[in-house]
This record gives structure tokens, C-alpha cells and sequence, in this order.
């Protein structure tokens, strides 16, 4: 499998460490356990682990140390799409703003 | 027929007939075989020139031990394999006929006993009714215990078919990635044609061929290309390919797995042609081919005919016989019975007569009138039977005659030695299934072709059922110039040669059997090697077993060596008969990589012995080894233990002094292997705020603090010192072990949890020598080494203060004091090329303070002594509260791990937390791993309290101490517990006490 | 007269009879219209459910439905490895019930499932790693299970072909337990099966589950390719793919689908006569009766249901073996595949009810399910017929997460590609 580092090109599988799941979010800073707990336990634990297209964060460890967030199908490893986490993340709380 | 044809001639090699393609008959090569001396030429296989000797008989087959022949001549060989080489290259299961010849070849045949020619396990066969397929399921039940004891020994001794070298592995291997535009897989004339169009077209090329000569089947046909012999135009295309700068004809290489994005696993069998590789030369090299597009033209692999002893050594394929005639130049018997159900397979007839073998029969299953069976028969002089169908073949250790059924059911035994057989042709599709594709079965040409292919192949050829030459030429040809264009080069068709056409007129032929079930008498095997009879297949289907994939398991069909190359297809139309299904609906089980069997010191490379992973060294490693260290693995980590001195008896000893020197003098230990992380930016102190529990923002500049990292789900993952040394400037430590960990976790919560944060990461790991100087003489000796304009008195320069200084005279540097032991101590960083120089300088300097270097197990016991917890205690599974931390634990701020640390099994108070133990006799010894049980409990797990963690002899103490986690613990100071350890067989008793052993007030570490 | 049990007098019998009185190893049984017990999932973890459902709890109406055939999931693909050597108390009481069960199998399903105790040798390299394996050790022997610590002398002894001369990370010693081993693994699926049947269970194959039919939120069937089946209770074992088939129900579970490859070689002559594991690399081995390496290494680590992975991995598996038994470089790979693991969040299972009534979840096994086939199934049949968890797996609670009362082996966290 290759992934298309959107800084260093294309590389294998072997320079990319893998996370999981894109699309979970962290609660807010101000929830807590008494008031939240189900939204902590769904982030940290809950997946849903789709046969199909899946959003999901790699690290670019062993080239720009970039994590990324890739759309792949997990039924056939093909990749659809590879972004920077960051401008992600920033379109994200941009939205959310 | 006649010409160049001549009756095999006697001597040396009594078969060699004619030059072959690709002999060099004017050189001998001399080999042996089970002990027998034999000569052959360069270009032959071993299978060639046992056969140019009239040997047949080179195996033994799985369970039944039958005698068994060459049955093909190439890489799908089922039986003839042996052991290749001698002593620590001893190669088992190596097919003969894929081992190029060379000169002082060594084989053995395998898995027989005494001997080839009597076998003692052939008596399996007698039992054969009993030994059917699955029968082990059935029974070795009674008793219990025999089955370790008796049963089992007894199947591993029969078991497995070649002896594994008894030494490593002298040999070397390499890796290596490249990359291209077009993957050509195979050199026939549809490879041939596609690398000649892509090539043409600019595109960068690599053609891979698995054989040791390009051609494929061009090779091995008696047939004509624009009027010349084929293999004159395979020269000329290799000729045109080796012209063309931006194509790459690998040979040797056989392209064995397709992987995802376009990476294919390719084996180049380097130097396997030759007795031993040249000196520096790998003996495989594995490729890893990275294309962007890629055409298979592997060709088709001839299926033989279940009947009954399909197996008598001289029976062949057809097309096999073909290639050692024409390629080898080598008859591989006198008289030969064709049985074929194509018109392909009568070639086999015309290239035999040509050479002199007299062809005493041709069978053909299709009826009167179809194909050109009768018009060969004639032109070979041979008795045609149409219609008709192999009922026997007699002769246990060669065919001596065979048993023909005519069209009317008449029974004619015919006298011959050889026995050249086809099925037909199966595409080698392996390749195209790999990712899961499941291949579809056409009618027309009785076999499976690629259905859904991998993204960016193609087939072209015989590996698309393309069995024409003219088309495959045509086919590959377009491919290549419609792969190249897919790249971004376009040209026009190369020019192709004319070839003659042959027709294939295939009627399905499996079987000649009566029906699967009635395969009584005599045995017809489907998977030659693992010995699956006709009668397997009928009883796995009577037992149920009628899926494919249930079918192979409880068989074993096509999981030997071959997996199944030349057995699955028949297999198939043999289940599909018996379950009354088409083939189609049958279905088959997929092919899994490798194609062919890879060796897995190829796949391994280099990474093997001291050369498994790298090694990362210390700066002052040299300087270590010149002192005489005792050196250990810490990760990748090289780091000195112990550094013994003259006179000292055992390591505990050297530890004991070294803890001494600390506690008394001044010590100094290379912790450069700490992960440092340089932290940048406005929003660094935030940062901070949010990746450690504790607080971060009111830390001065110029001091550093205690920082305790726990994961989102409220466990402890990592702990260090981080220090200010300028408004937005950090710097980090990390354990050891998470270094790089931590750095990942640090880039992820900016990258995507806050990546508003003006902050900015490096890892400086590499960058700084880090030695800590521990004692109560390390101030002493540190003024002696940092520049007189830093004051380094208590006031000014106090516990856990740290800033920038300059040492040696200039020299920048980074001071800190931190203690790791309890002592007085600092930890002084400089550039990296300069931690042996500082190291050298600490001894010079210090030698009146009596310093002396110390290793990791004196500061495993410095820690034990103050009670830090280092990796046996932050192993993941424990929390904040469990290493006496709880209280560190912000509750005005958000941090990583806050929420999920409140979860109420995390914060039980039974929870098992850090104590200290102390044996309750001095000289009891305390081993970590060793359980904490209530005194007196008997020694179950109801009553198991907790561990030991870690645990040391302190000098200090002047007795073994160790930290572990006792449930309730800290409620627990003073308590005598039980310390199990029933591995060792002991039980001692332990005072519960604080993990501080040493200063418990903390005033040395102030002083 | 059919042939139904097995032993050395029938197949002499069936052998002179030219085999043909042999009965189906399992009924090709087509779905009734509703049964008691509904377990999808004709795994080995689904067919020992239904065994001892029905073994035990007798007079029950009990179907497997499997959307393919029977055993072709992990049970047919995993590397053979039975064990009871864990270390946590959550874990260490159900893999030794497991054992314990696996010792009288063949007798109690009259099927050679060639259950082998040639001992589970864990090699390690370092005082950390002989640390935690005494730790380990001394838990098992607590709880009664066999275990033994071996310094490099015993273990150069058992095993003189493992590279003690040049090795980058050398041999320390090894924790041992002899009566771990392997299982003919296609056997156990077929054996249990066959036991199922015999007890009347119906094994419906090519029966595909579409849906889980829901009413007034208790599960009351399941709709398959072959029509709906009504059920009293549904219990899923569809472990690789639990979170498609629990969302069916509309849950989700801590769990990721990771792919395992496993490896065998060519056969040779037996040489290996345990399993033994490196401990300063991904790599396990052991040698089976046909005379194959079995072998394997570390998950490829990202989610995925295409049951095949990566060379990465590939080189990662045969660099340990290399770098642990140079004598096999020139042993030939014959085939490698991968299968689906049901990833956990603490890289521990699940028996547990679910959130909706009557629907039962036996899932998360990571690349451990295999050894755990037998428990795995007397504890879901227990939870199943008697609606509480049985004794030994009490901690495979679906809310141990809520809860953080995880049984996390290895320390690794909520992060499945670690554990």
C-alpha cells in the first residue's frame, strides 16, 4: 500500500504509522465524566469500523512527521484521498466557529 | 520425419537427441544424484539431464511413498523434487525441473527410506482403503495421552518431505525497491510483445521473467516465427529491448505476490545458477517493484488426466515432453502413447517422430472426426484411437505399457516407456487473484480466466485463455503501447512477426474414469504430491465436504508444494461431477502469494544476526568500550551496564561500587537516550498545560519540573522533566522507550487536536550528549568543567534550575540540576560530537573527587533506592493514583487523559498502588515478577494482593529492597506480606514500607 | 447400516467396504421457521456455542447460520496455538478453562482434532522482559496453570538451532508452558460441527445475515439471504466482522477490523517440536504434523476486511524468524493470507449481552480467538441459556469501557493496531 504525502509524494506503507477512526472528535475542554460520559467513552472507544470507505489518521513518522487524514476502502486498501490533518482540522473548528 | 532426427544415441547421455534451443552441448557439466555421477550441459535443468539419462523415477510422493517421475518442465512440477546442495545450502523440496545445472551439483531425493528404489513407507499404498482422505480425523483418539506419546511421534517421523539445513544459512540476501512505468510479467510472446510496444514508446519497462532465458513457450515449441525458428525472434526482441535505455529485462526474476498500490514482490534467484555466489554477490535478491501499470503474460499451465496410475513415473505432460525435446534436446523415452483431448497436444506426437521416439499410440478423447488426430497419427506412423481413453498404466517404477479403451469399450494394451498427457491448458492467472478476484470459468476452453483484475493490470496471452500465437503477439503488443499511453507515452505498434497458426479444439477432459466414485481399482490421483486419489474427492463429497474450500482442506488438495498448479482445475471437475454441479457453479478456492515458494532468508535480507535492527550508540559508546563496559540492549539502545574494574569478581560487585561512588563521591552516566523534544512558540506553556497533568504556566524561566503524561484513556504513558529555558522556548525529556512515541503524540494533539497553537516541535535526541552527574561531588567537579562566569552555588543555581552555560572554555552547553538518584546531581547536555570529549574531561576533572563512570543497573538501583518509577512501573497499565501520583493531577485545566482518569475502576481505592518492600530477613532476596499474597494465605489466586515491579540489592540499604503494587497500599506501611514466587520455589516475608528508601526528606537532593 | 462414530474399528470397517457407508459429517439443514437459539456465525466460536448449548442445556431448538461455509473464517486460517498463559486475572481462569477443555475434546466430540501439548515457549531477551514473564508466570501458578522459567542454557538445550552466536537481541531464556500447543484447526470447526449435529442442531450454510429484526426493542430473528428466522435469543459470533453485523442492531462496538497474516512453509522434516515465540521481534512458530512452519507476526496495524495484507509485515515476520533460526533462510514460503480480526479497544474479548434485549455479543478476540474457541463457546452458551455471565468470564463485559475496568494484556490502550 502507498499513501501520497501531500508534502513529501508518494511513499510506502513502511514510513507511516496508522491511528484509526478520523472522524471521532474530542469532547470539549469544559465536559467531565459526571456530565459526559457517554460522548468520552464514544470518542476514546466506540468505532464504527465501516466495510467500505473509512476516514482515518496516519502519521508520516519516518518523512515530514505529518499526520494525515486518508479516505480509504477498507474492503479493497484502495486510497481515495490523502490530506494534512491540519488543514483539516483547521477547516473543522473554522466551521465551527 | 527425418533430417536432423536421429535415434537417441548411446553413451553418457543415451537420450540426448539433438541440440536443444537453449543447450550448449559442446560443454559437460557434471552432477551427482543420490551418490550416482551424471553429466549434462550448460542450459540443462537437473530434470533435463536426468532425463537425457533416462532417469524418470526422482521422487516419492507424500503419504503413500509412490514411485514418482518428472511430470512437467517447469516451476508447477509436483514430484520431482529433491534436495539440492549439501550441508548448511542443503535445499529441500527444490524441483528439479526449475535447478539450472551446474557443474558439482549435489542433489538427493527425499522423503524415502532406505531407499529411492525401495521405499519402506510404500506399503502406505496396501493400506490406502484404510488411508483415505481425512482418516486421521477418524481415529488415534484412544487413549488420551497417546496421542503426544505415540501417534504423533510416529506421523512427524513419517512426516514433511525435505530435511531443513542443519546450520544458518551461509548465504546472503538483498532487497530492493524500484519503480516503473510498465511491469511486464513474462517473456513469452505476449510479454514479449507488450515490453517491445511499451518500450517503444518511452515508458520505463521492467520485464520480468521467472526462467533463466526469455521465450516462454517459444522456446519450447517446434514452430516458426516469420519463417525462422521462434527462439531466433526472441533474440532479436531481446536484441531490440536491450537497445531501447529505458527498458530493464530481469531473467531469474519471478514476479510472486501483487500488493496493494501497485507494488509487486519480485524474487531474482541471483546466483542459484552457480555452485556458490561470488564473494560479495546475494545469493537472492527481492525486489519490491513499485509500477504503474502492469501486464501479466504468464502463459497456462498444462492440467494432466485423472486415471487410473496417472502417476507411473513416464507419464508426462504433453507439453512438457515438448520442451525437453525441443528446448533440451532430450527424449525422454522410446516409445511414446499420446493421450491428449486438444489438438496442442498432438504436436507432442510430430515433435517425437521427428527425433526418432516412435509414437506406439495416439489416444485422443475427442470423438471420430474432431481435430487432427487421425491426419497426425498418419503422418507419424501411430495406431490413432479417437474416441478413446486411458483405462491403466502398469510398471511401478516406469511405464512399461498402458491399457487403451477404445470408442467401443475394447481394452488394447500397448507396450511404451513414456506417457505424454494434456488436459488442456489452465491460464496462470495467480497474479490477477491475489486481491481477492475470483476467476471465471469459460466453457469454450475448459478453464478459469481472470475475472476482476487489480487496479492497473491487464492479462494478455495464454494467461487470458489467448492460446493462438499470432494473437497473443497482437493482444500483448496492444497492451503494452495501451499501458504506455496510460503513462503518458503514446506511440504506434511495433511491427510483429507472422506466426503460424495452430489450432487448439479442446473437448473437456478430467477424467477418464467412470464416473468419480467408481475409481476402485487402481489409483487416480488428481494432487500428485499429497497423493488425492479420484476416490478422495468422492468420499469428501459423501462426507460433505462439498465446498471447494472444504474440499481442499479435508483433503489436502493443492496445498503441497506446487499448491495445487496442476491439480485444482481437475479437481474441481471431479468434485463438480460428483455434487452434480456445472464447474462454474463449483467455483474455486483462490490463490494465495507467493506464486511460487520464496526462500525466507530472500524476504529477511539482511536483517538477521547482529544485523536484525540498527543499533543506535550513545556519544560516549567508544568511550564506554574503551573503559571495558559491559554493554545492553536497551530498544535499539546500546547503553553500558556496568563498567567493571580490575580485581572485581561479579557484576554485583561492580554495581554495589559504582551505587557507592554516587551515594559518596560523584558519578557520571550517559543519558542521552532520553527522548529531548524542543518546544517552540507563544503557545508552548499552554501547550504543555494540556499534554502533562500538572501545572505548567507559572514554571520560570530558567527552572524545570516533574511532568507526568497519561493517555486519553486515563492511564499513566510517559513521564520527564521539561525545562523553561526562554519565554517560548522548552525543552523535553522523555523516557527512553517513548521517545518517539511522545513525539507522535505531541504532533498529533497540535496537528489535528489544537492546531490553532502557535507552537513547534523538533526532536534533539540526536543533537545533544546528555550526561547526568550525580554525588555530593558533582558540584565540586562540575566547576571544574563549566566556565567560571556561571555561578553554580545552591542559591544561585538550585535544585531543578537549568539554563544555557558555556563549558571548556566556550564551548555552548545546556545545565540542569536534576536528580534522577537522590544525590546532588545535574545534568549537563552538550553538542552531540562532543559527549565522549565531556566524558574524558569528567574523568580528568573529577579523578580527585574520585568519580567514576556508572551504568544503567547502578541507576536502576540509585532509582529503585529514591523510589521513581521507571518502565516496570509505567508499563501501561497502571494510572496516576497507582504510582503514588494522584495528587499531581490538575483539576483547574484540561489535559490529555483528565476525563477518562476519573473513571471509577481507575480510581478505586482497592486499586494495587506503589510501595516499597523490604525483606523481613536480610539476606531474603526480593525478585521482581515475584506475587504479594496476605501472610499465611494459601497460594492462590483469590488471595494474590499485587507484584513486585522492581527490585535490586541496595547497598545503600544493606539489603535486597524493591517497589511494587499492593492493593490498598499505601494504607499498608508497616505490614508484613508474603512474597511468592513459585517458579523459583519461594516464599519470603516483606515489611510494607515507602518507596523512598534513601533520604526520604529529600535534603541531599536540596544540599 | 451408516457409519456415525469414529474409531480405528470403523474405519477398518468403512475401509473394506470401500468407504460408502460413511454419514455426512453435518446435515446441509435449510432454515426452519424459528428456533430458540439463533448464533450467527458458523465459526468455530459459533459451533462450539451451539455444541454445548446443546450438550448442556438440553431440548433446545438451535441454529448456526453462516453466510458462507462453516470454519472459513479464523478457525481455518489462524496458526494452530493453544495457550493458557496470561497474565491478567480477567484473562488467565477462562483461557485455562479453555485448556482444560481442549485436553478432553476428541473424546467428547469423537473427532481427531489432534490436539498436540508440545509446550509454548516465550523467549525473552532482556531483565525487563524476564521480569514480566515471571510476573506472568507466577500468576499462572497461582491459578494452578502449568508454567516453567528457563534460563539460555535450558533453552539452548530444547532448541539448539536458534541463533545463540550472533544474535542482536541473544536469548535470555524463555517462559514455558508444556501444556500449551496446537490444534488441527479446520478440525475443530468440522468437529464441533459434527457434534452439533448430531445433537440436533441445524447448520445452515450460505445462509448470509442481512438484518436483525427488532420488535418493541427485543431481538426476535434475524433476516438472512435465505429468508427471516425467527429466534428466542441471537447470539452473534461473527467475530472480523462484529461491528457490521452489531450494527445491524444499531450498535457500535470497541472494536476495529484489523488483518493478521499467517505463513506456512513448505513441509520439511520435523524438525521444531514446540512452539516457541522471539521476544524481541514479531515472530511465532511452531511446526505441524504434515511437516509445514507455521508462522506469523505482528497485525498489519489499519483497519481492513480484504482478508490479505502487505509486504511490510511480510519482511517484518521473516526478519524475526531469520534473526531467530538462521538455519531456515533457505526454507521456502508457500503460501501466506490474511484474516479479519475483531481489534478490541483493550485487546480483550467480549461475552456479554447487548443493549437490546434477547441479542447476545461474542466478539472482540483480536489474533487470540483460536485457543479460546472451546471457553469462548461453553461461556456464550452459558450466557446464552442462562442470561448471566459464566464464572470464568465474568470480565468480558461490554461496559468494562465505561466503567475503565479494561483488561489490557500489553498496556497499549485504546489503540487496537498495539495490543
Amino acid at each position: 500500500m502507498r499513501l501520497t504525502c501531500p508534502f513529501c509524494g508518494s511513499r510506502g506503507l513502511e514510513e507511516f504509522t496508522y491511528r484509526g477512526d478520523a472522524l471521532v472528535r474530542r469532547p470539549a475542554a469544559d465536559t467531565s465524566l459526571q456530565t459526559d460520559a457517554q460522548a468520552w467513552t464514544d470518542y476514546v472507544y466506540l468505532r464504527d469500523n465501516p466495510a467500505g470507505l473509512h476516514s482515518e489518521l496516519w502519521y508520516h513518522g519516518v518523512g515530514c512527521r505529518s499526520w494525515l487524514v486518508v479516505t480509504r476502502d477498507t474492503r479493497t486498501h484502495r486510497v481515495d484521498d490523502v490530506r494534512a490533518a491540519s488543514a483539516v482540522a483547521a477547516e473543522r473548528s473554522g466551521g465551527a466557529a | 520425419m527425418s533430417g536432423a532426427a536421429s535415434h537417441p544415441k548411446a553413451g553418457a547421455q543415451p537420450m540426448r537427441v539433438a541440440n536443444g534451443n537453449a543447450v550448449d552441448t559442446s560443454r559437460t557439466l557434471h552432477f551427482t544424484f543420490d551418490g550416482r555421477r551424471l553429466s549434462g550441459h550448460p542450459g540443462d535443468t537437473l530434470a533435463s539431464a536426468l532425463l537425457a539419462h533416462g532417469i524418470h523415477l526422482a521422487g516419492r510422493s507424500f503419504k503413500y511413498h509412490r514411485p514418482r517421475g518428472i511430470l512437467s518442465a517447469g516451476p508447477e512440477e509436483p514430484n520431482a523434487l529433491v534436495e539440492l546442495r549439501d550441508g548448511a545450502r542443503r535445499e529441500p523440496n527444490t524441483r528439479a525441473t526449475v535447478a539450472e545445472l551446474f557443474d558439482g551439483l549435489v542433489a538427493r531425493s527425499q522423503n524415502r527410506w532406505p531407499s529411492l528404489a525401495f521405499d519402506a513407507l510404500g506399503m502406505n499404498g496396501l493400506l490406502s482403503s484404510v488411508l483415505g482422505a481425512g482418516f486421521y480425523y477418524k481415529t488415534f483418539m484412544w487413549p488420551a495421552s497417546f496421542w503426544e506419546k505415540v501417534y504423533e511421534p510416529a506421523i512427524r517421523r513419517a512426516a514433511g518431505l525435505g530435511r531443513a539445513a542443519d546450520e544458518a544459512d551461509p548465504d546472503h540476501y538483498e532487497k530492493a525497491t524500484t519503480f516503473c512505468d510498465v511491469l511486464v510479467v513474462g517473456s513469452g510472446p505476449a510479454g514479449l510483445a507488450a515490453a517491445l510496444a511499451a518500450g517503444r514508446a518511452g515508458a520505463r519497462v521492467i520485464l520480468c521473467e521467472e526462467d533463466s532465458l526469455p521465450g516462454g513457450r517459444l522456446r519450447a515449441e517446434h514452430m516458426t516465427l516469420d519463417g525462422a525458428p521462434a527462439a531466433d525472434w526472441v533474440a532479436k526482441a531481446c536484441q531490440a529491448l536491450a537497445a531501447m535505455p529505458e527498458v530493464t529485462v530481469m531473467t531469474r526474476a519471478c514476479v510472486f505476490g501483487t500488493y496493494d498500490g501497485g507494488t509487486y514482490g519480485v524474487l531474482e534467484r541471483v546466483a542459484d545458477h552457480k555452485p556458490v555466489p561470488a564473494e560479495g554477490e546475494a545469493r537472492q535478491r527481492l525486489w519490491r517493484i513499485v509500477a504503474r501499470r502492469c501486464v501479466v503474460a504468464t502463459g497456462a499451465i498444462e492440467r494432466p488426466v485423472v486415471f487410473p496410475n496417472n502417476d507411473r513415473p513416464g507419464v508426462m505432460l504433453a507439453g512438457a515432453v515438448r520442451t525437453y525435446v525441443n528446448r533440451f534436446g532430450v527424449a525422454p523415452g522410446r516409445r511414446a502413447v499420446v493421450y491428449t483431448c486438444n489438438d496442442d497436444g498432438l504436436r507432442t506426437a510430430r515433435d517425437l517422430a521427428r527425433v526418432g521416439v516412435k509414437v506406439a499410440a495416439i489416444v485422443d478423447s475427442r470423438p471420430e472426426g474432431t481435430g487432427a488426430g487421425a491426419q497426425v497419427a498418419r503422418d507419424c506412423g501411430a495406431p490413432f484411437f479417437a474416441g478413446a481413453s486411458l483405462a491403466d498404466v502398469y510398471g511401478s517404477k516406469g511405464v512399461k505399457s498402458v491399457l487403451v479403451r477404445d470408442h467401443a469399450g475394447q481394452a488394447h494394451n500397448i507396450a511404451c516407456d513414456l506417457v505424454a498427457m494434456s488436459g488442456g491448458w489452465s491460464p496462470n492467472i495467480a497474479l490477477t487473484t491475489h486481491q481477492g478476484a475470483r476467476p471465471d470459468y469459460r466453457e469454450d476452453i475448459c478453464a478459469f480466466v481472470p475475472s476482476a483484475l487489480p487496479p492497473g493490470m491487464v492479462v494478455v496471452g495464454a494467461a487470458a485463455g489467448v492460446f493462438d500465437t499470432a494473437e497473443a503477439l497482437g493482444q500483448g503488443a496492444q497492451a503494452g503501447q495501451a499501458a504506455a499511453a496510460l503513462c503518458g507515452f503514446e506511440t504506434a505498434l511495433p511491427d510483429l512477426p507472422r506466426a503460424e497458426p495452430a489450432s487448439y479444439g479442446i473437448q473437456a477432459l478430467f477424467h477418464a474414469l467412470k464416473g468419480v466414485a467408481a475409481a476402485k481399482k487402481g489409483k487416480a490421483f488428481v494432487d500428485f504430491q499429497n497423493d488425492v486419489t479420484a476416490r478422495d474427492i468422492g468420499l469428501a463429497a459423501h462426507e460433505g465436504f462439498v465446498s471447494v474450500e472444504h474440499l481442499k482442506r479435508y483433503t489436502t488438495l493443492g496445498m503441497a508444494t506446487d499448491q495445487g498448479k496442476t491439480s485444482n482445475v481437475n479437481a474441481l471437475a471431479l468434485l463438480a461431477e460428483v455434487s452434480e454441479r456445472s464447474i462454474a457453479q463449483t467455483g474455486t478456492t483462490l490463490i494465495r502469494p507467493p506464486t511460487q515458494p520464496v526462500a525466507i532468508g530472500a524476504l529477511a535480507g539482511a536483517h538477521r544476526g547482529p544485523h536484525f535492527k540498527p543499533e543506535r550508540l550513545p556519544p560516549t559508546h567508544q568511550w564506554a568500550m574503551a573503559q571495558g563496559a559491559v554493554f545492553t540492549a536497551n530498544g535499539l539502545w546500546q547503553r553500558a551496564q556496568w563498567y567493571p574494574r580490575a580485581g572485581e569478581q561479579t557484576w554485583q560487585e561492580t554495581v554495589n561500587r559504582e551505587v557507592r561512588t554516587v551515594r559518596e563521591a560523584v558519578g557520571f552516566c550517559d543519558v542521552t537516550t532520553l527522548g529531548k523534544i524542543d518546544i517552540q512558540g507563544p503557545d508552548a506553556a499552554e501547550f504543555l498545560e494540556r499534554v502533562y497533568v500538572n501545572a505548567w504556566k507559572k514554571l520560570p524561566v530558567g527552572r524545570a519540573r516533574y511532568g507526568l503524561m497519561l493517555r486519553e484513556d486515563g492511564f499513566a504513558y510517559d513521564d520527564g522533566t521539561t525545562a523553561r529555558l526562554g519565554e517560548n522556548h522548552y525543552v523535553m525529556t522523555t523516557t527512553t522507550a517513548n521517545a518517539g512515541g511522545v513525539m507522535a503524540h505531541l504532533e498529533f494533539c497540535h496537528q489535528w487536536l489544537w492546531p490553532e497553537m502557535d507552537v513547534q516541535f523538533i526532536s534533539v535526541t540526536d543533537e545533544w550528549a546528555q550526561i547526568a552527574v550525580a554525588g555530593p561531588k558533582s558540584r565540586d567537579v562540575l566547576r571544574q568543567i563549566v566556565d567560571p562566569e556561571y555561578d553554580l552555588s545552591n542559591e544561585a543555581f538550585g535544585y531543578m534550575a537549568a539554563r544555557s552555560v558555556t563549558v571548556c572554555g566556550g564551548q555552548e552547553a545546556r545545565l540542569f540540576r536534576l536528580s534522577f538518584s537522590g544525590e546532588l546531581a545535574y545534568e549537563l547536555a552538550v553538542p552531540a560530537r562532543y559527549g565522549a570529549a565531556l566524558a574524558e574531561r569528567l574523568m580528568q576533572m573529577g579523578a580527585p573527587y574520585g568519580i567514576a563512570p556508572y551504568g544503567t543497573e547502578a541507576l536502576g538501583v540509585l532509582r529503585i533506592e529514591k523510589g521513581h518509577p521507571a518502565g516496570p512501573e509505567l508499563n501501561g497499565q497502571t494510572t496516576a493514583h497507582d504510582l503514588g501520583m494522584g495528587r499531581m493531577l490538575s483539576t483547574r485545566k484540561d489535559f490529555i487523559g483528565r476525563v477518562m482518569a476519573q473513571r471509577p475502576a481507575l480510581t478505586d481505592p482497592a486499586r494495587p498502588t506503589l510501595v516499597g518492600l523490604q525483606p523481613l530477613c536480610a539476606t531474603d532476596t526480593l525478585a521482581a515478577g515475584a506475587h504479594l499474597l496476605p501472610q499465611g494465605a494459601l497460594a492462590t489466586a483469590a488471595a494474590d494482593q499485587g507484584w513486585i515491579s522492581s527490585a535490586a540489592w541496595s547497598p545503600t540499604v544493606g539489603s535486597w529492597i524493591a517497589l511494587g503494587f499492593l492493593a490498598n497500599g499505601a494504607t499498608r506501611l508497616g505490614e508484613v506480606v508474603a512474597v511468592h514466587n513459585p517458579l523459583a520455589g519461594t516464599v519470603v516475608n516483606a515489611r510494607v514500607v515507602s518507596p523512598v528508601f534513601v533520604d526520604p526528606e529529600g535534603e541531599r537532593l536540596h544540599g | 447400516m451408516p457409519t456415525d462414530r469414529y474409531s480405528l474399528f470403523s474405519l477398518l470397517r468403512e475401509g473394506l467396504r470401500g468407504n460408502t457407508g460413511w454419514k455426512a459429517a453435518w446435515r446441509k439443514a435449510a432454515p426452519a421457521p424459528a428456533y430458540d437459539y439463533v448464533i450467527v456465525g458458523g465459526g468455530g466460536h459459533g459451533l462450539a456455542t451451539a455444541y454445548y448449548l446443546a450438550r448442556r442445556y438440553g431440548g433446545l431448538r438451535i441454529a448456526v447460520v453462516e453466510k458462507g461455509w462453516i470454519g472459513g473464517g479464523n478457525v481455518g486460517r489462524n496458526t494452530t496455538i493453544v495457550r493458557s498463559n496470561y497474565l491478567l486475572p480477567g484473562n488467565e481462569p477462562f483461557y485455562e478453562c479453555s485448556m482444560k477443555l481442549w485436553e478432553g475434546l476428541e473424546q467428547d466430540i469423537n473427532y481427531n482434532a489432534m490436539v498436540s501439548q508440545r509446550g509454548v515457549l516465550n523467549l525473552f531477551h532482556n531483565d525487563a522482559q524476564r521480569n514480566a514473564y515471571i510476573r506472568r508466570g507466577n500468576g499462572m501458578r497461582l491459578h494452578g496453570v502449568d508454567a516453567e522459567l528457563l534460563d539460555a542454557t535450558a533453552v539452548r538445550e530444547k532448541l539448539p538451532f536458534l541463533n545463540f552466536d550472533d544474535a542482536r537481541f541473544p536469548i535470555r531464556g524463555g517462559l514455558l508452558q508444556p501444556r500449551g500447543g496446537t490444534v488441527r484447526h479446520d478440525a475443530v470447526a468440522w468437529g464441533y460441527a459434527r457434534a452439533a449435529d448430531r445433537l440436533g442442531v441445524d447448520i445452515i450454510e450460505n445462509c448470509e445475515v442481512t438484518g436483525i429484526r427488532i420488535e418493541r426493542g427485543r431481538a426476535v430473528g434475524v433476516e438472512t439471504s435465505r429468508g427471516f428466522v425467527g429466534a428466542g435469543k441471537v447470539g452473534l459470533a461473527c467475530a472480523g466482522n462484529s461491528s457490521r453485523v452489531a450494527a445491524m442492531a444499531g450498535l457500535r462496538l470497541p472494536i476495529e477490523s484489523h488483518v493478521l497474516q499467517a505463513f506456512v512453509s513448505e513441509g520439511l522434516k520435523p524438525f521444531i517440536d514446540c512452539v516457541v515465540t522471539f521476544g524481541a521481534g514479531h515472530f511465532y512458530i511452531s511446526q505441524s504434523d504434515k511437516g509445514g512452519l507455521v508462522f506469523g507476526g505482528d497485525i498489519d496495524g489499519y483497519n481492513s476486511y480484504a482478508q490479505r495484507g502487505n509486504l511490510p509485515v511480510i519482511e517484518d515476520v521473516c526478519e524475526g524468524g531469520m534473526a531467530l533460526m538462521p538455519r531456515i533462510g533457505r526454507v521456502r514460503l508457500l503460501r501466506h493470507w490474511g484474516g479479519l480480526m475483531d481489534m478490541s479497544m483493550d485487546g480483550s474479548p467480549i461475552i456479554d449481552r447487548t443493549p437490546v434485549d434477547g441479542l447476545y455479543l461474542n466478539a472482540g478476540w483480536c489474533y487470540g480467538g483460536f485457543k479460546a474457541t472451546p471457553a469462548s463457546g461453553l461461556c456464550f452458551a452459558h450466557l446464552l441459556a442462562r442470561d448471566e455471565p459464566h464464572p470464568v468470564a465474568t470480565a468480558y463485559r461490554l461496559d468494562r469501557f465505561a466503567r475503565g475496568a479494561v483488561i489490557d494484556e500489553k498496556g497499549m490502550g485504546a489503540q487496537p493496531n498495539l495490543h
